[in-house]
């Protein structure tokens, strides 16, 4: 009989260790998926996670994709990851995603068609402000009246889905469209295109925000007394307070943080690889970002390797749709999949497996 | 009164990982018997009666009930023997009702109206009154433990166990329970008592069995020994009470004045005009049974509960409104009653928990970024000052035992070197030299001319080190008294007496 | 009787409809909760449930075992959540969303190729006479057999909570799994047997919506219903009787949004169909700014992993 026992102290080596082993189970398991779609599991999982990085045939399409994707998926993990570490539950960074890129966008697109270097950086500055705005909804909603943060953000999510659907088909809309949804194509205005600054790479304005917001997050956990409280706030919120954290300055600030982040998302997303608001230019970023947080282990350099790999899997999935016809549902099964196996497997770095002999104590 | 033997437990032993909290232990006992279980916190007693009541299943060892092999694989297989069990934390539901909480405790139970006029007729039959429709939450320590005792009692059992009964009571309170326990043992139903304190158990116990790291260390009847002797065998060394000096006292450091607050849990108490004054040199204690208003209290002196600015002033000077950093800087420390989730956190480190309440006087920060050296040189010097037993500082603080998780949070505020140090609990649940350790530092810390508050529900311990005594009942503060001279019933009434006696009192006015 | 054109008769009777997919997956989780366990991953249960009890119901062209099917469809995903939670001892808000974003990718994945079918329908129970009751007739007896069962079902609940000895041991459970552990209550086994009731709830709430309310089968077709159930058990504040009157309340400015884009109203789609969200969280508001006795129902151990160590 198997018998959890708590350590006295959390493993180190199995913290980082079970990022590993979950994707090695999610591997065998989504391989079984694959297998029961009709597909040969070890082809599958040869197009998702080789093909794209070292396929002579695709590499030199999927390898700068990487990053297009991976950056959004890091600069929203990296603000989820301080809320989560808090005890601060943000699940609405679609919503703040969507808010910053419409804020973004419209700064931008009302200032159409002038040519001044100051668009993008005005456009970036109103699409971290979109995404902060949505987050204080719930955080002073949280802090003012006790409303359960986790619900409110999620809830707003829909309602961010309509106004960009509003804004797609009203005010945003391009007025030489021909009557069809969507704005002006942002990344064909050269003052307010998020341009791929070494071609071929696939390096944008959004992936250099994404790696300084590994580092300052880096700075923040280990060196800072605010990553502290953070982190103290998280595990122990009595004797947080105890040591005088505030915990409404802390909800505000881990909402607020996150939210720009995700709006900074949002913004580099419409204005380069998008292009465009649209009523569905969203790809959930929002969503699988809080699968990067927790496959990173809520840590900054994790969170980056996490965001490489999960836009492994949404480019693999694709080449896997194209090539195998494989469903991409079946990429998003794998991805809740993953959550569910480092979850599972993370029960290994507190407590100890032991084998109890039969008639003993089994509790 | 002793006659047949009712239960024996016979080289009973249990190993946790890196403990062996129970090795061969045997005793017997006798039908109608009051029996000490003895021993310092961590001798093993929780252990024992918990595999006695089936909560945990020993690793090698047998038990007798009746002549009869007992091996209970659960509490409600106990429970059906015959077995019942007070415990020492209680296992009640605080949103729930005392007629609800007393089904729950029970396999059978009739129906609840049934029920509540049972709870009635057998809490008053043992003096114990209480109303079945009351929630849980809204009573006090003395009243919640009554509940544990009469769902226990209303299935008539053979053996009664009591978890350190009377840590949560007034000295009216035990006067109260003793005449019950005395009254059940009169009609036949042994008694198994756990405590630690010699002299309750020379008033009250037949017999004593003694533990002391896992292993029985001596049986004997408490009435033909003495207390000091019983105490030898139990710590396993004899034992200095601490040092006090007669030190000087200084003008007042901490002035409280009006101190009203409502508790930020929903069954707290809140604090009621509570005001005392304390001088530098001075130790004031402030005792009370659990459950009286000592968090709040600790919260509002530390910072995390905000008053008006006046009500709380230092060296004359209001700091009420200010949070626990800035009463840091003037010179307050506090150590709450929580060692685990409210005086550190139990999965970060020693070195963490250093910073946690020492980043301020030590200095630990500088623009916002956090002297990780200064820091670990802190730690170690806690763990090195106060004897602190741990593989290294980079261990998490729920993997030190109770004592010495104490000893570092003690030592951590007490090596801040602070004015005025407040404490909750300084010693609870803490071994003996390790508590004598403890009060030896706080009566130095006023030596050195501090204000030392010592808020206890350990009225030996307030008798040992306060200068002044006043007592918490209710959320109101009594007049502090000097203890030289006090006695012990006096200490009981300003500790409010028996609680919630009314009804039996109105009960029997009306017969 | 009718006001800016629409019928009220009319109204009640398809509020009464619409507010069914909630009740039932908000009375599960109140049930769920009630035992200290929060399951954020209500809404991928609902859409498991929407895809499994369609599938079911086209398969075996009875809407009845359709119903079966999607209960059971969310009862198998939910013992994901009991293995992870209740033996692997895991972050209950994480795996509660990870399983409703797994929900979603599994359930499109099934869904393949159930695009645009008919499923069976689910007929109203025959009342005879008492339909042509004015007014009430159409109100309370047009209805199909759903509707009938999730008030029931509510009532079941209130009912075992409150007088039953199940249900004091559930709600003790939920209030200190400690203490309940002390007095030899067996809380992991207790807490698995709500998650599953929660879990059929869910499924079945789901199956309606696939079955019933819309009908047919498109990816996402629950849109957020299991959030708006999560934030009806806070505004019930743990009583089944609110989560009816929650439910009905969101239910009617459901049915009255969708009634005025039918009418053409002057205020855009979006706005109308956004209305619902920004209601349940107005809602939520003020229930949770309510100081004092009512935050006393929510249960005290409510998201604790439960290890019973020493």
């Amino acid at each position: 009989m198997l018998v959890l026992e708590k350590r006295p102290t959390p493993s180190k080596g199995w913290a980082w260790g079970t990022p590993f082993l979950a994707v090695a189970l999610t591997m065998i398991a989504g391989g079984a998926m694959f297998a029961l779609l009709g597909k040969d599991p070890v082809e599958a999982i040869r197009t998702i996670f080789w093909d794209p990085l070292f396929n002579a045939q695709f590499a030199s399409y999927s390898r700068p994709q990487l990053l297009v994707k991976a950056a959004p998926l890091i600069l929203i993990a990296i603000g989820l990851s301080l809320g989560f570490r808090a005890g601060i539950w943000n699940i609405g960074a679609e919503g703040q995603y969507i808010m910053g890129a419409v804020f973004g966008a419209a700064a931008g697109l009302a200032l159409y068609p002038a040519e001044t270097r100051w668009i993008f950086p005005l456009m970036i500055v109103a699409g971290a402000f979109g995404g902060f705005l949505w987050a204080m909804i719930p955080a002073i909603l949280k802090t003012k009246f006790r409303t359960n943060e986790i619900l409110v953000s999620l809830l707003l999510v829909y309602v961010a889905e309509n106004i960009l659907a509003s804004m797609a088909l009203g005010a945003l809309r391009n007025p030489e469209g021909g009557g069809f949804p969507g704005s002006r194509n942002l990344s064909q205005w050269p003052a307010a295109a998020n341009k791929e600054l070494i071609a071929g790479t696939g390096l944008h304005w959004g992936v250099v925000a994404a790696v300084i917001a590994v580092i300052a997050a880096y700075v923040l956990l280990q060196r800072h007394i605010l990553g502290f409280q953070i982190k103290l706030s998280g595990q122990a919120p009595r004797a947080a307070r105890f040591a005088g954290v505030k915990p409404e300055t802390l909800v505000v600030l881990c909402m607020g943080l996150s939210g720009a982040l995700a709006g900074l998302a949002g913004v580099f997303e419409v204005a380069g690889p998008a292009g465009q608001i649209s009523i569905d230019f969203n790809q959930g970023y929002g969503f699988t970002a809080i699968i990067v947080a927790f496959l990173g282990r809520l840590h900054p350099v994790g969170i980056l390797l996490a965001g490489l790999l999960m836009a492994l899997t949404y480019i693999g999935g694709e080449l896997a749709q194209f090539m195998l016809g494989l469903p991409s549902a079946a990429i998003q099964a794998f991805q809740g999949m993953l959550l569910f196996f480092l979850l599972a497997v993370d029960v290994l770095s507190n407590y100890r497996i032991r084998l109890a002999s039969f008639g003993r104590e089994a509790r | 009164m002793t006659g047949d033997t009712l239960l024996s437990v016979e080289g009973i032993g249990k190993s946790y990982p890196g403990v062996r909290a129970n090795d061969d232990v045997s005793f017997r006992i006798g039908a109608g018997e009051v029996h000490a279980l003895l021993g310092e916190n961590g001798a093993g007693k929780s252990t024992l009666v918990k595999m006695i009541y089936g909560l945990v299943k020993p690793d090698v060892g047998r038990m007798m009930l009746r002549g009869k092999a007992y091996a209970p694989a659960e509490p409600r297989a106990a429970r059906s023997s015959g077995v019942a069990m007070v415990f020492q934390h209680f296992s009640l539901f605080e949103a729930l009702n005392v007629a609800e909480n007393v089904a729950l405790g029970m396999d059978n139970p009739p129906p609840m109206r049934e029920l509540s006029g049972r709870i009635r007729e057998v809490s008053e039959g043992y003096g114990l009154p209480l109303d079945p429709a009351r929630l849980v939450g809204d009573l006090s320590a003395g009243e919640r433990q009554r509940v544990e005792i009469v769902r226990c009692l209303l299935q008539s059992p053979k053996l009664f166990i009591m978890d350190e009964p009377t840590s949560v009571l007034t000295p009216q309170e035990v006067e109260i329970l003793f005449r019950t326990l005395r009254q059940l043992a009169a009609e036949g139903t042994s008694i198994l008592y756990i405590s630690h304190k010699l002299e309750e158990i020379r008033a009250l116990c037949d017999a004593a069995t003694i533990l002391r790291r896992g292993k029985v260390v001596g049986s004997l009847v408490p009435k033909d020994v003495s207390a000091r002797e019983m105490a030898e065998m139990m710590v396993g060394a004899t034992l200095n009470a601490p040092a006090r000096a007669a030190g000087k006292q200084g003008p007042v450091a901490l002035r409280v004045t009006g101190l009203s607050v409502p508790s930020p849990s929903a069954f707290g108490t809140s604090l009621k005009d509570v005001g005392f004054e304390v001088r530098q040199g001075e130790v004031l204690g402030i005792g009370g049974v659990a459950g009286n208003g000592q968090d709040e209290l600790l919260a509002a002196l530390s910072g995390e509960i905000r008053t008006g600015r006046d009500v709380v002033q230092v060296h004359g000077r209001g700091i009420g409104d200010v949070g626990p950093n800035e009463r840091r800087r003037d010179g307050i420390c506090t150590a709450p009653e929580e060692r685990l989730g409210h005086a550190a956190a139990p999965d970060m480190s020693l070195m963490e928990n250093a910073l946690l309440s020492g980043s301020v006087r030590k200095h630990l920060t500088k623009k916002g970024f956090i002297d990780w050296h200064g820091t670990r040189a802190f730690a170690e010097e806690v763990v090195k000052t106060f004897d602190v037993r741990t593989p290294g500082i980079g261990t998490a603080a729920r993997a030190l035992s109770g004592g010495n998780l104490q000893k570092f949070v003690l030592g951590r505020e007490i090596l801040q070197e602070p004015e005025i140090i407040i404490v909750n609990q300084p010693t609870w649940g803490v071994d003996a030299a390790a508590a004598a350790f403890i009060r030896q530092r706080l009566l130095d810390r006023a030596a050195a001319g501090a204000a030392v508050v010592v808020i206890s529900q350990d009225i030996d311990e307030i008798m040992e080190i306060a200068d002044r005594f006043a007592a918490l009942n209710e959320g109101r503060l009594s007049e502090p008294v000097p203890t030289q001279g006090l006695t012990i019933d006096q200490i009981g009434l300003m500790l409010g007496g028996a609680h919630g006696m009314h009804e039996a009192e109105a009960h029997h006015a009306g017969a | 009787m009718e006001i800016f054109g629409i019928n009220i008769a009319v109204l009640i009777a398809s509020l009464m409809v619409a507010s069914v997919p909630i009740m039932l997956a908000a009375i599960g989780e109140l049930v769920v909760e009630k035992a200290g366990v929060l399951n954020l991953g209500v809404e991928g249960m609902m859409i498991m449930g929407a895809i499994c009890g369609f599938i079911t119901a086209v398969h075996t062209g009875s809407p009845m075992v359709g119903f079966l099917g999607g209960a059971a469809g969310a009862m198998a995903l939910s013992l994901v959540f009991i293995l992870l939670t209740q033996v692997f001892l895991a972050n209950q808000v994480a795996t509660g969303l990870a399983l409703t974003l797994f929900g979603l990718g599994l359930s499109s994945l099934l869904g393949q190729g159930y695009n645009g079918i008919k499923p069976p329908r689910l007929g109203d129970v025959p009342f005879g006479p008492l339909e042509n009751i004015p007014f009430f007739g159409r109100v309370l007896f047009t209805h199909d057999i759903m509707v009938y069962a999730s008030i029931a079902i509510v009532a079941a609940v209130w009912a075992v909570l409150k007088y039953s000895r199940a249900g004091l041991i559930l709600r003790a459970v939920g209030e200190s799994h400690d203490a309940a552990h002390a007095l030899g209550y067996k809380v992991v086994r207790i807490r698995i047997l709500a998650i599953l009731f929660g879990a059929a709830m869910a499924g079945l709430g789901g199956a309606y919506v696939s079955l019933v309310r819309v009908p047919q089968w498109t990816d996402g077709i629950t849109a957020g219903a299991g959030w708006i159930a999560l934030a009806i058990v806070v505004f019930a504040s743990w009583k089944p009787w609110r989560v009816l009157i929650g439910a009905y309340l969101f239910g009617g400015i459901t049915v009255l949004q969708l009634n005025l884009q039918a009418a053409g109203a002057r205020i855009p789609v979006e706005y109308l169909s956004m209305s619902p969200y920004l209601i349940t969280i107005l809602v939520l508001v003020i229930m949770s700014s309510g100081r004092g006795r009512a935050s006393l129902n929510a249960p005290a151990a409510l998201g604790q992993n439960f290890h019973a160590s020493r």
